[in-house]
């Protein structure tokens, strides 16, 4: 499955490795967040034009 | 139409969600395009082996941290000079993707010298440009969450985007401007000499471009963000007035 890395192999698995993560953690910290916002400022909008 | 149609946040969260699945998608497409290709389907570098396959994370991730700062240095530009509040948020919602570019660049930098030069890190003009560059962006990061005052934190910020520019300025031409260091001249370039190979080139410009519109997306997604998080305070603040 993975291609022959040789004598390197620890090397080039741990840069995709450590990039992936910070990739992966970028993209689900700012969904995670983008939702929250989202869904308190539609709560908060209802909540206003429901007292007026 | 104008793109200062854009400074409209109605606008431009009407649009960006428009523009932004396309986004999503082809970012994720090419970014994966490309660096399977160049994971599975390069060969070895006759000096450097395996590990120039480093090179499809490492370049692309280098050139998106000093393009983000770039890019939030035009927006801090608009804001000061036409004080439009979606280019400030902006260039706040880029600084968190332009820091974890930088990390990346410096984290696969490091692991790729270990071998190929026998450390981690060297104080090299771009080495060391690259790392002020990140503490740069720590500190912008830190002096909008440390400003209470939305205005008041976008023109202080946009004042140290102008001086951090200084260094990604440098950390792009640092190669050039001394001619010393471990670090190696740009890897692409128009000079065939110079330039690496087709068999590397061509997957590097698919994550190259990948990357760029990974960039783009998350920068639209976060400053969306930015926008109702301005607007939750705004009602807060309407909220507590009429109370």
């Amino acid at each position: 499955m993975l291609p022959d890395l040789g004598k390197y192999s620890d090397t080039v698995l741990s840069a995709y490795a450590a990039s992936l993560v910070l990739l992966a953690l970028l993209v689900v910290l700012t969904l995670w967040r983008g939702r929250r916002v989202r869904r308190e400022m539609e709560a908060l909008e209802q909540r206003m034009r429901r007292d007026g | 139409m104008s793109i200062w149609e854009y400074a409209n946040p109605r606008k431009f969260l009407h649009t960006s969600e428009r523009v932004m699945p396309v986004l999503w998608v082809s970012s994720g497409l090419l970014m994966a395009v490309g660096l399977i290709w160049g994971f599975f389907f390069t060969p070895d570098d006759y000096r450097q082996g395996s590990t120039v396959k480093i090179i499809f994370l490492h370049v692309p991730a280098a050139l998106m941290a000093i393009n983000a700062w770039f890019m939030m240095l035009v927006a801090s530009l608009i804001w000061v000079i036409r004080r439009h509040h979606v280019s400030a948020l902006a260039a706040k919602a880029a600084a968190p993707v332009g820091i974890v570019m930088t990390l990346i660049a410096l984290a696969t930098g490091a692991i790729w010298g270990q071998p190929m030069w026998g450390t981690w890190w060297a104080w090299d003009p771009r080495l060391t440009s690259f790392l002020v560059l990140f503490l740069f962006y720590l500190g912008y990061i830190a002096l909008w969450e440390a400003i209470d005052n939305p205005d008041t934190a976008a023109d202080l910020t946009a004042i140290l985007c102008l001086v951090g520019t200084v260094f990604a300025v440098l950390s792009r031409y640092a190669v050039n401007f001394w001619n010393q260091g471990l670090h190696q001249g740009a890897s692409l370039s128009l000079d065939e000499k110079e330039n690496v190979a087709d068999a590397f080139s061509n997957p590097l410009y698919v994550c190259m471009v990948g990357f760029g519109l990974f960039f783009v997306a998350m920068v639209f997604y976060r400053t969306g963000t930015e926008i109702r998080a301005r607007r939750i305070k705004a009602l807060m603040a309407r909220e507590r007035q009429e109370a």
